[in-house]
């Protein structure tokens, strides 16, 4: 009885009362989400809104380069259309300049890459799992991270010439510090109640570290893979850019000299697809790796 | 009253402590503290926040060092935890089989998830699973390796109420089936009538009064008896104006 009274009476008086509580209290409302996904105008409209996702931003401004090339606003010495960067692509790879280049360089990065993760991978180990391992790798870890990479170039040319041997040991140096310092704040990081809980259980050493401490660290081992991979790729256009004959960093080079900007972008689009690349494939990793973590999705 | 001070039979038992001190810097947690838990028996420790419950408790599991005295306890022990320290990256099924050994581990697991009355959840991912259903693991986790002793910290204290109660009659369930000491830690004295044999209340860093619990499961509901020990048991803490 009082219940209906107390539910019918705001309903009462017409007009003014509500109108006025719903200035003064504001309110939320919350539907089923899935009533508004459902209609087709609502899905158009997403659609619309991000057609290609993350890639949405840098096809806009593609789009809006071109117009500003062909319309005559950039000149092509200062900015080529992207269209203009395609075909000075093609004929470049048609001419054997580029295929040749760009196998050189994915060779060094490929090498650098192999040799500087796994030094950065077996020291973080060790220095995760190990207290020798930390006093003997730590001090030196973070003096070299705090060294920036391009800075150690000149001295490596001093060190080891202007060879193949420079570029390995700049991309090795670019990607084994980042790994070493996230590897070993990843291990050390692992819960400690954890690995209490599983002593607790009776699980041996063997266990604790396969089943809690590695895909513990898993996370921040994929952070270092991602700054690994891009400071190689940085270390790669700094080697490059110095002292080359050949690879992508000579190719730009070379066409800088020559006032030849096309040349320029190309090498520039090739980077950054390589950088592309690389993300694609750790975000992929992660996918598959961390599929036990609920990622928090933006709207 | 049906109380009796520290009349534990002396005969097989599953816990020895003796003499036990634990200090922290100038703080003395347990100062020689005995305690003994015999064979399948269910002792509940029960105390206010900060009065050394679980570092007795730690020190049971072996996961600290005493400073003083000699702590017997059986070999094959399992803990359960306040929070369900389930690794995030193991379907519920691999943290159950997370001690085990053998070609036989995934089926005690499934039949330890069966008592918890969690079959069919062996491949859900912790994250998604309920406050009580996650403890329910961890209980399972803890059973798995037939233990001869289970000490239980706080076990049920983040769980709510109806899950709690739920949780008990599981306890009192598995009681039946698995022949362990039962150690529990707990501040909710009625937690402590529904599940002990034997309550103690630890105060001072040792252990002060003890109550035996003998009632049936309805009388530990809502009995004369029940009301006697809660009043005990509020006297003990400390708490006796509220009645």
């Amino acid at each position: 009885m009082t219940n209906v009274i107390v539910a019918a009476k705001p309903a009462a008086p017409s007009g003014i009362a509500p109108a006025a509580s719903a200035t003064s209290r504001p309110r939320d409302v919350f539907l089923p989400g899935s009533v508004r996904r459902q209609t087709v105008l609502g899905t158009l409209r997403r659609r619309l809104r991000w057609p290609l996702g993350i890639y949405t931003t840098p096809v806009v401004l593609l789009i809006v380069w071109e117009i500003l090339a062909q319309t005559g606003v950039l000149k092509p010495t200062y900015a080529p259309a992207p269209s203009d960067i395609v075909s000075t692509t093609i004929t470049l790879w048609r001419d054997g300049v580029l295929g040749p280049d760009l196998a050189i360089s994915l060779q060094r990065a490929g090498i650098g890459l192999l040799l500087g993760l796994s030094v950065g991978i077996v020291t973080g180990v060790l220095g995760g799992f190990l207290r020798s391992g930390e006093y003997l790798f730590n001090g030196l870890a973070q003096i070299l991270n705090t060294i920036p990479l391009l800075a150690v170039l000149p001295l490596m040319v001093v060190w080891f010439g202007i060879d193949e041997l420079t570029k390995i040991l700049l991309i090795a140096f670019g990607a084994g510090v980042p790994m070493y310092v996230n590897l070993f704040a990843a291990i050390r990081g692992v819960d400690q109640r954890l690995i209490e809980m599983a002593r607790t259980t009776g699980a041996g050493s063997w266990r604790v570290v396969t089943r809690v401490l590695v895909p513990g660290a898993l996370p921040g081992f994929l952070v270092g893979l991602r700054f690994s991979l891009a400071y190689s790729i940085l270390g790669l256009v700094a080697a490059e850019t110095v002292n080359a004959d050949a690879g992508l960093g000579f190719l730009i080079t070379q066409a800088q000299t020559y006032l030849q900007t096309n040349k320029v972008f190309v090498g520039l689009v090739i980077y950054s697809i390589l950088g592309l690349v690389a993300d694609q494939l750790v975000r992929s990793l992660e996918r598959v790796l961390l599929r036990w973590r609920p990622s928090y999705e933006a709207t | 009253m049906s109380s009796a001070v520290a009349a534990a039979p002396r005969q097989q038992t599953g816990v020895l402590v003796e003499q036990v001190v634990r200090t922290f810097g100038d703080r003395v947690v347990l100062d020689h503290l005995d305690l003994t838990i015999g064979d399948e028996e269910l002792v509940v420790l029960l105390g206010p926040s900060g009065c050394g419950k679980s570092t007795l408790l730690r020190l049971l599991a072996g996961l600290d060092k005493p400073d003083g005295g000699r702590i017997e306890v059986p070999a094959k022990r399992a803990i359960v935890f306040q929070a369900d320290r389930l690794l995030p990256w193991q379907r519920v099924l691999r943290n159950v089989t997370l001690g085990l050994r053998g070609p036989d581990a995934d089926q005690r697991a499934r039949a330890a998830l069966n008592e918890v009355n969690l079959a069919g959840r062996e491949n859900a991912w912790p994250k998604q699973l309920s406050g009580g259903e996650a403890q329910r693991v961890a209980l399972a986790r803890a059973l798995v390796s037939e233990p001869e002793l289970i000490l239980l910290d706080e076990p049920f204290a983040s769980l709510d109420a109806i899950t709690r109660v739920r949780m008990h009659d599981l306890v009192r369930e598995l009681r039946r089936k698995h022949h362990a000491s039962m150690l529990l830690v707990t501040h909710d004295v009625d937690e402590a009538i529904a599940l002990a044999d034997r309550i103690v209340v630890m105060s001072n860093g040792r252990i002060g009064n003890a109550h035996l619990v003998q009632l049936s499961p309805s009388a530990r509901e809502a009995s004369v008896a029940r009301e006697e020990i809660r009043a005990a048991l509020l006297a003990d803490l400390g708490l006796a104006s509220q009645h």
